[in-house]
């Protein structure tokens, strides 16, 4: 008993050191890949100076400042009523428009991701765009793509009932899941199945009926055709009584909103997936609880969800480290992040993300993409593979490669041509980045976990690196 | 409320029954047997490939597209098939050309991109499950220890119907390059006990499994067309010639999505499909492999009965495949799609079902059980012979 005690006592003792102690270079590299984009020796050495707690608050402030974004995002948005009155070739340029924007909206979300000050708000708002899902082949408005990813930013580390709540009525979205179409005697149920299947309660926590019912209370939900704005149709708008949960009235939307926020089984469903995403593959469920206790105590701060997370043991147990695999994004952002390197152009990366399989503004369907370990097949290993391969050749320190414009006859390969010219100019300065790991093994700077391959260990140097980055290893985080 | 089944692909990983083969069957059973499957990606448009030249319908609907009757090869008093399949005749008289028409499934999706993931993941229509249903076949059902891999895909980026987390496909544009990259992956390594770390110490022994096995050096008799799909015909029966033991070798034939301009697209892309297919059977036969291959064409959908604006076809629902292959008994299967009754949407109502193609595939030509892979009872088509 006596020794149960001491046990417990230094228990306690040793956590209590952990989190006032500074993080030191390794805890402050595993949070800036988790809970960032990865990151600098510079930014990690500022991390490892820090408390848990201070590293925390430091990640959870907004410094602002947004990559300039493609110049059309304001135009006037293209009805469906316009473009039937359009002959083929007039349709088939808006298409091609269409396409050549939609990589021009990657462009800039992926330069975002590289020159943020925020790389927390960055994550979540890829997080909240891969739970809100919309792609822009249904949306098929690159305008009301961007709309969405703004206010995906705006509200990623903000309030999820408020964030709910401006989903709901965002325009991609009352597009994708076919808001426009849900009318009073009429109802299409898209919408109010995802909402609580994917958006709030998580499957199984509702019936048959329930999808009915809130479907008759976002009928009138709607888009203004020629503005291309979220509008509410009274006379579409079934005001009749309707039974939600359990609960009756003539309810709206926002009211069924207001019934699903109120059940405890959204935190639980939200805090899973924040788990998901930052610690492990597997649910923890008292950890997932206690994550969810401060999601629902708060009424929704997001903010106040990650804190306990980012704060909790488990976040930095070594049995969840390299526990997760590197999405599309982790590997691209992280490994230029990371390694500090020079990219001129953008474009080569946001093709090599899909070819990865993640087209940022395209999940594959509504479920968004379902990640982990079915991000590494054959064939996306050896593109990441190749990829990293060309980034870390010696020729990437060398002077620019000259290339003289090719002459492309389509779009994609006038695409192609532009990324393997960008590409050629990407630079990496290996020598001075190796200068900076000051000594630290190689090995613990590069990987989550201890290298598979173990050939060059202690060799260091540029041929050291990387054997490190084509290590299985560096697949994960 | 199971509207979907999240199962991964271990979690259909059910026991499978292998079926008896009926008597005097070929030698070579199971997954010796190779299925070559071939996606006519953007969705053909079955009503101009097997024409119902008959049908005054088909031609009020089609006034500037429908292949005018006297130029379709008549395969009986009211069926026809395009002209550009030509060369698929010979198949069609030998009796080696099974036709399976109004093939699709019930509430249709009109994307590209859903419909070919409900075909690939045989889900049903509002149901997302994440493993290829041949995945999950191969997860039911492993394949002998040191085969090359479950499937190749050649010429394409997904690996569609052999997607998922257990998946051992490999896809190749050229054998060469995929050699050259597969220097890559590096094999071996301790066993570990970090999942995530064990599925890519697994994939990496894929590749370098694939990349040990397969060869690129035969020399065959047989003329490959030229272009792309004639390549990627050639590549298929340079895997088939590896003796690898490769159960799945996917082909992918683009750019059916046929909105506009349609009657010549389509030629072309039909005389490519008829060429290759030919070329296909010659070299399969000079291996000696004709008789345990089975061939089988799909696609995401088929296209709207009324033509558009642009003298093309929007996006439809069922469709005609192809099935071929020296034990496949030929003729005409499923039914001739009624166009006087379409749907709201002004697409025809499926009369096959997709699952029974599969289930033809995995019971009929592999000999085990289809209902847990496919999540469901489908009757196979008796489109093979013993």
């Amino acid at each position: 008993m006596k020794l149960l005690i001491t046990v417990l006592l230094m228990s306690v003792w040793v956590t209590a050191a952990a989190v006032a102690a500074p993080l030191g270079p390794d805890d402050a590299r595993h949070l800036l890949n988790r809970a960032g984009l990865g990151a600098s020796i510079a930014e990690v050495d500022t991390y490892s100076r820090l408390t848990r707690a201070q590293a925390t608050e430091r990640l959870l402030v907004v410094r602002g400042g947004v990559a300039p974004e493609p110049g059309w995002v304001e135009e006037p948005h293209v009805s469906p009523g316009r473009l039937r009155t359009l002959d083929a070739e007039a349709r088939a340029r808006l298409q091609a428009e269409r396409a050549e924007r939609g990589f021009e909206l990657r462009e800039w979300w992926l330069r975002q991701m590289l020159v943020t000050p925020d790389p927390l708000r960055e994550r979540m708002t890829l997080f909240w765009h891969n739970h809100f899902v919309s792609g822009m082949q249904k949306v098929q408005s690159p305008q009301m793509m961007y709309r969405q990813n703004v206010l995906l930013r705006e509200h990623a580390l903000g309030n999820f009932r408020e964030l709910l709540h401006a989903v709901a009525r965002d325009p991609a979205m009352v597009r994708y899941l076919d808001s426009a179409l849900n009318r009073k005697g009429q109802p299409n149920e898209n919408f109010a199945r995802e909402l609580m299947e994917l958006f709030t309660l998580g499957e199984g926590n509702y019936t048959e009926q329930d999808v009915k019912e809130v479907a008759r209370a976002f009928t009138g939900w709607s888009i203004d055709a020629p503005t291309g704005e979220f509008v509410f149709r009274a006379a579409q708008h079934d005001d009749g009584p309707k039974t939600v949960l359990g609960r009756q009235g003539n309810f709206g939307g926002d009211d069924v909103l207001d019934i699903l926020l109120d059940r405890p089984e959204t935190a639980t469903f939200i805090a899973e997936k924040l788990w998901r995403e930052f610690v492990s593959p597997k649910p923890a469920p008292a950890e997932v609880a206690r994550i969810a206790a401060a999601l629902r105590g708060s009424g929704y701060d997001i903010r106040a969800a990650l804190r306990v997370l980012f704060n909790s043991d488990a976040f930095y147990a070594p049995a969840h480290r390299g526990v997760l695999v590197k999405s599309p994004v982790d590997l691209v952002v992280g490994t230029l992040r990371q390694f500090e390197f020079v990219v001129p152009d953008e474009l080569p990366f946001v093709l090599a993300m899909g070819q990865f399989g993640q087209v940022l503004f395209a999940p594959p369907n509504v479920k968004g993409w379902p990640g982990g370990e079915l991000w590494i097949n054959a064939t996306t290993l050896l593109r990441r593979k190749q990829l990293l391969d060309t980034l870390f050749q010696e020729r990437m320190a060398a002077g620019p490669v000259r290339m003289g414009m090719v002459a492309a006859a389509t779009p994609a390969a006038t695409r192609q041509a532009r990324a393997r010219q960008a590409m050629a100019q990407v630079r990496f300065d290996g020598e001075i980045w190796l200068s900076r790991t000051n000594g630290v093994p190689l090995e613990r700077v590069v990987l989550a976990v201890a290298p598979v391959h173990t050939a060059g260990s202690g060799s260091g140097g540029m041929n050291y690196l990387r054997e490190l980055v084509l290590d299985p290893a560096y697949q994960l985080k | 409320m199971d509207r979907r089944g999240f199962i991964r692909a271990m979690g259909a990983a059910a026991a499978v029954t292998w079926l008896p083969l009926p008597a005097g069957a070929a030698p070579l059973r199971g997954y010796e047997r190779l299925l070559v499957l071939i996606e006519l990606k953007g969705g053909n448009d079955g009503l101009n490939t097997v024409i119902p030249y008959t049908d005054a319908e088909y031609y009020r609907l089609r006034p500037g597209i429908a292949i005018p009757a006297n130029q379709v090869l008549q395969l009986d008093g009211q069926t026809g098939l395009n002209p550009e399949l030509l060369p698929l005749m010979e198949l069609w008289r030998s009796g080696e050309l099974a036709l399976v028409q109004n093939v699709g499934y019930p509430r249709p999706n009109l994307s590209h991109f859903r419909s070919i993931e409900i075909w690939e993941t045989a889900a049903g229509s509002s149901e997302y499950l994440d493993a290829g249903w041949l995945t999950r076949t191969f997860a039911a059902s492993p394949l002998q220890p040191g085969t090359a891999a479950d499937g190749v895909v050649v010429g394409g980026a997904e690996l569609g119907p052999l997607a998922g987390v257990t998946s051992r496909a490999v896809t190749l544009v050229d054998p060469e390059q995929f050699l050259r990259q597969s220097r890559l992956a590096v094999p071996g390594g301790p066993a570990a006990t970090n999942a995530s770390l064990a599925h890519v110490l697994r994939v990496e022994q894929t590749v370098t499994d694939a990349a040990s096995r397969l060869r690129a050096d035969r020399v065959f008799a047989t003329p490959f067309p030229a272009g792309g799909f004639g390549n990627a015909v050639r590549t298929a029966a340079q895997v088939a010639a590896s003796g690898a033991g490769v159960p799945v070798i996917k082909l992918v034939l683009n750019g059916f999505d046929t909105h506009v301009g349609q009657v010549a697209r389509q030629a072309r892309l039909l005389k490519e499909l008829a060429d290759g297919l030919v070329a296909l059977k010659s070299a399969f036969t000079e291996l000696g492999l004709w008789d345990s291959t089975l061939v089988m064409t799909y696609a995401e959908f088929g296209r709207r009965p009324r033509q558009n604006q642009s003298g093309g076809t929007d996006h439809g629902t069922a469709s005609v495949h192809m099935v071929t292959g020296g034990r496949v008994r030929g003729g005409l299967y499923g039914a001739a799609p009624d166009l006087t009754r379409l749907d709201s949407a002004g697409n025809v109502q499926h009369a096959v079902d997709f699952r029974a193609l599969y289930a033809t595939v995995l019971e009929r030509w592999w000999g085990m059980d289809a209902a847990g892979i496919l999540r469901g009872r489908y009757a196979p088509l008796d489109l093979i012979r013993a």
